[in-house]
């Protein structure tokens, strides 16, 4: 096995936790978090093909991840700011109740 | 390979545990723990730039943000330890994350990758620089647009309505 296989594999779990936590919690912040985590596992992705995959323009993979971690900061400040304003309306962030748009 | 093996322990121990949790604070500063992580990985691969970017933005940002949601959404003191989920719902969650991890997996490791290229490859702070305002210049506005509008829209969605005095 090589070292490429290794990181992408350690990405896959990682993907996987964030998947079952998305899935399992149903608290509003645990589930905007298990996204984060497979958010961070996609750019181990990236960073594992710029070091190991096949050669190509040096700087191309950490274009990606710089871009990848300035869209992960936007969808997380309005995500929280989402949750923020369900709270507001119905003092309570549990998915399972908070099912209707209209405040 | 060892500091590999305690990188990815560090991370995905961290992960799992932050979602295991009852007490949200705990989870919260557990992530910490694991974007941290992920930043060693990124300066073990030799991505120095983007470890950097991954500590500011993750450890630095993101963690006061998600800190400051838990502690703004609770009603009192005791409330940050949330109610337990259905047993059917955990059961299927995992199931289906299993089975996802086990066809990520099966892939990974049934595709011929051929030769791994065994040198980090080369890139100085001046040619990031460079290929950032240079070839990539477009996609550097359209990040900064994405993320005033961000902003703009997480300011007005969590502001208070005037006529909301509540």
């Amino acid at each position: 096995m090589n070292p490429l296989q290794l990181c992408l594999i350690l990405s896959s779990l990682l993907f996987a936790v964030g998947l079952a936590a998305a899935l399992a919690r149903t608290h509003a912040i645990l589930v905007l978090l298990g996204v984060e985590l497979m958010l961070n596992a996609a750019n181990l992705n990236f960073i594992a093909f710029w070091r190991y995959g096949p050669p190509a323009s040096p700087a191309d993979g950490i274009m990606f991840v710089v871009f990848s971690i300035a869209v992960a900061a936007a969808e997380a400040a309005v995500g929280l700011a989402l949750i923020i304003a369900v709270y507001r309306h119905q003092k309570n962030i549990r998915l399972q109740e908070a099912n209707r748009l209209k405040g | 390979m060892i500091a590999f093996a305690v990188i990815a322990l560090l991370i995905l121990a961290s992960a799992s545990l932050a979602m295991c949790l009852r007490n949200l604070v705990h989870s919260v500063l557990l992530l910490v723990a694991n974007w941290a992580g992920i930043a060693v990985f990124y300066l073990w691969a030799g991505a120095e730039f983007v470890a950097f970017a991954q500590l500011l933005v993750y450890v630095g940002a993101v963690s006061m943000l998600s800190l400051f949601a838990v502690l703004l959404t609770r009603r009192s003191f005791h409330d940050l330890d949330i109610i337990p989920e259905s047993v059917s719902r955990a059961t299927w969650a995992l199931l289906t994350a299993g089975a996802v991890a086990g066809v990520l997996i099966g892939t990974i490791l049934g595709s011929p990758f051929g030769n791994v290229t065994e040198a980090a490859p080369a890139v100085s702070m001046r040619q990031l620089g460079e290929e950032l305002a240079g070839t990539h210049v477009a996609g550097l506005l359209v990040v900064g647009i994405i993320l005033t509008v961000a902003l703009l829209g997480g300011v007005v969605i969590a502001s208070k309505d005037k006529e909301d005095k509540s």
